[in-house]
């Protein structure tokens, strides 16, 4: 049930000017495509596009596919793309398992989705950590909840918006490497913005650039 | 539905100050159908203007309404000068929140008992300082000038002046700025009129227009402060209305119209004001006078702020006191004899006080609701709130409620609606909603959108990112609001009293009534109450989430 992402002819505007050129390119599935450009480019406006969240502001061209079917027009909550951005954003009001249980897909019994959230923390190495405040976790564990979360929602393309930029250099390696191996066991398409040439380079995959 | 939220506010805000405003004119030139008169008069104007003491009460009401508003801001000056330069004066700022909460007619009756003659401070100071042994023929309260009314005011709006600057200035902003200003040399509370005031004065500018509207026009406390006769115009108009000769309605409307025109002129001229204070203000920044007169101003308007917070602790204590009293003799500086007896008495009769939580309750409810729906359609549509809506926010707290609420009764009579309780709800709802909304918007908009991306992307449509991301992140805030709004209600006197008929009884309404003349330990408890239930209510405002999110570290 893999899927490509594809963008054809997509561009935004802001006032008459143009902040992403026309863009048509394919993410195969298990593919990581980095877009690389300096801040103020319209890298995470492009995102914002691809995900529905655009705001009115802008005015924007151009049509989104996942596999074969356009969700361009569709809201953000129908779109099922996933969305990762810099900082983690758990929901303060939850704990670490109602956090990943509000992203799992509606249904099944209170102790089947329970059992689903502590399955996908076990694998992340983060068993134990169900009931925790997520104000009280480290910062590498708070960025690996957040992945397990958009994963869990079951996302057919993965959004990254500049996920990396606050991690320290070690935790940076670590999460990265994270991220894409899930995205990749997944076979999802996923679609990397950064600033950071070393976040284009650890993804491994094409790189288009803005300025 | 939620689309039409901002149009429905604004009916259930704009319809009865427009209909009421409209209901009060066309009295005061002579029409009331509901009187069989359907023809254009200027008698009321001539019925008016012959009252006797007139242009007295004209005079006193603007001389207080100026002098209250110009004493507060000066005096919330001073503190705000002296707090933004010394972290150790920064505790007494969250002293202030009490006294905001408690309504005026709390702070006027207790001030009331503090400064008459037979009040707690000449009993203190009694015999001994003074000689009396009983209470001296002087005029502290309800004197001819004024005073005791500026007073009373000052005490009340210098802690919504203070807590609005507080709000108005990220205070991290006004560091650095403050810091820059006192190395080449400036004192520090001049430094702080000059680099932190011009643009703090800005965004504070429409809750000064709400203070000098409020203490030109205000009912209750000028029926519990200000001189009987010739009293302020707005309790003139008020006893016209309430007289039993119907006719007196006639000279009672063109008095509320004259009200109007009073505050409208008084804003202008303080717009006029600040226009010459803008003149001369870059002159004087740019003069480079290090050490000059302002300093010394300052301190003593901080100084005077901290008094006047003093006396209004004070006023509230005298009423507790006051209501556990079986026996206090003059001049003793405390009661001789303690009891319950006052709270007993008034077990009796708690239809006030139901009326009050109820109506309270309904009120800040379909506030929060209403601003709720307001400020979520705003972020769905990703709207941008201009500074127009902030004015039409203001106008309930802006015009006179003397000059609309008679002619909204009369709409409500025509609904077949008055003297229910849905009608004191409905008025109340005017002046809970700007207070609520201001609360509300700050924090909401805060909010960072992306947490709405976020469960967007989970697959969670709108209406589930508001119930189970929004609200409970916001519960604070939203429970603060709630508190906010039925503070205000709690204190509202005049629209109890017209949208009710007179009927609905509040603790609000029971004290103006028992503060001519009954039992200090009677007024003293329906006083405490009304004081204690808007604490009670920021009480469990701030205690709810805390108990809740007692596990959440970044709610608590």
């Amino acid at each position: 049930m893999s899927e490509a992402l594809d963008l054809a002819g997509v561009s935004v505007a802001f006032s008459g000017r143009t902040l992403v050129p026309p863009l048509s390119f394919r993410v195969e599935p298990g593919e990581v495509v980095t877009v690389m450009g300096p801040s103020g480019s319209g890298k995470s406006t492009l995102l914002a596009f691809i995900g529905g969240f655009l705001d009115r502001a802008f005015t924007a061209e151009g049509s989104v596919r996942v596999g074969l079917q356009d969700i361009t027009r569709l809201a953000p909550e129908r779109r099922r793309v996933g969305i990762l951005f810099q900082d983690d954003l758990l929901f303060p009001h939850l704990s670490v398992s109602e956090n990943l249980a509000f992203g799992l897909p509606p249904g099944g019994s209170r102790s089947e989705r329970r059992h689903r959230a502590d399955e996908a923390l076990r694998e992340a190495g983060l068993a134990g950590f169900a009931e925790r405040d997520p104000a009280t976790l480290s910062g590498g564990q708070r960025a690996r909840v957040a992945l397990l979360r958009t994963l869990l929602a079951e996302p057919r393309a993965l959004l990254l918006d500049e996920p990396f930029g606050k991690l320290d250099r070690a935790l940076k390696a670590e999460i990265r490497a994270f991220v894409f191996a899930h995205a990749r066991a997944r076979r999802l398409p996923t679609l990397l913005v950064t600033h950071d040439p070393d976040d284009a380079e650890a993804a491994g995959g094409r790189v288009i650039e803005l300025r | 539905m939620l689309r039409a939220a901002p149009a429905l506010t604004l009916a259930l805000f704009l319809a009865p100050i427009a209909a009421g405003l409209i209901g009060t004119l066309a009295p005061a030139f002579g029409i009331l159908p509901a009187l069989g008169r359907t023809t254009t008069s200027l008698d009321p104007w001539r019925t008016l203007l012959a009252a006797p003491g007139l242009l007295t009460s004209l005079t006193l009401t603007a001389a207080v309404g100026f002098a209250a508003t110009l004493l507060s801001f000066a005096l919330a000056c001073g503190f705000c000068a002296w707090t933004a330069n010394s972290p150790a004066v920064r505790r007494l700022e969250r002293a202030l929140a009490p006294l905001l909460a408690t309504p005026h007619v709390a702070v006027a009756v207790g001030f009331a008992f503090l400064v008459a003659p037979s009040g707690w401070i000449a009993r203190i100071v009694s015999p001994e300082l003074t000689g009396w042994d009983r209470p001296p023929a002087l005029v502290t309260v309800r004197d001819p000038a004024g005073l005791s009314l500026i007073a009373g005011l000052v005490l009340k709006e210098v802690p919504y002046l203070v807590l609005m600057m507080l709000a108005a200035s990220s205070q991290g902003a006004a560091r650095p700025l403050l810091a820059a200003a006192r190395a080449m040399g400036y004192a520090p509370a001049t430094a702080w009129a000059k680099v932190v005031l011009p643009a703090l004065y800005r965004q504070i500018r429409l809750p000064v227009y709400a203070v000098l509207a409020f203490s030109l026009s205000t009912v209750e406390v000028g029926l519990i402060l200000g001189p009987g006769n010739p009293p302020p115009l707005s309790v003139l108009a008020l006893r016209w209305y309430q007289a039993p000769d119907l006719a007196l309605t006639f000279p009672a409307a063109a008095a509320s119209v004259l009200q109007l025109l009073l505050v409208a002129a008084a804003i202008l001229v303080w717009r006029g004001g600040e226009r010459l204070a803008r003149i001369l203000a870059r002159p004087w920044c740019a003069g480079g006078v290090r050490r000059g007169g302002a300093a010394p101003l300052l301190a003593g308007a901080g100084v005077l702020a901290l008094l006047s917070g003093a006396l209004g602790f004070l006023s509230l204590a005298g009423l507790v006191l006051w209501s556990f009293t079986a026996e206090w003799r003059y001049p003793d500086a405390l009661p001789g004899r303690w009891s319950l007896a006052p709270w007993q008495r008034f077990g009796g009769s708690t239809a006030p006080l139901a009326n009050t939580l109820l109506v309270g309750a309904l009120a800040s409810l379909a506030a929060v609701a209403l601003a709720l729906a307001c400020l979520e359609n705003e972020a769905r549509r990703r709207l941008r709130p201009g500074t127009q809506a902030l004015w039409l926010l203001y106008l309930p707290l802006l015009v006179p409620q003397i000059a609309f609420l008679f002619g909204a009764q009369a709409a409500l009579v025509r609904l077949r609606l008055d003297a229910t309780l849905a009608a004191v709800v409905w008025a109340h709802l005017l002046f809970v909603l700007p207070y609520v909304f201001l609360s509300l918007a700050d924090p909401y908009r805060a909010l960072d959108p992306r947490f709405a991306r976020i469960a967007a992307g989970l697959g969670s449509t709108p209406a589930r990112v508001f119930w189970r991301v929004k609200l409970p992140i916001l519960l604070r805030p939203v429970l603060v609001a709630l508190a906010v709004g039925f503070a205000v209600s709690v204190g509202l006197y005049l629209p109890t009293l017209f949208a009710g008929a007179g009927r609905v009884a509040t603790l609000t309404t029971e004290a103006v009534t028992l503060s001519s003349g009954a039992d200090r330990r009677v007024v003293a408890v329906t006083v405490a109450l009304q004081a204690a239930l808007p604490l009670l209510a920021y009480g469990l405002a701030l205690g709810l989430p805390a108990l809740l999110h007692r596990n959440r570290a970044a709610l608590r």
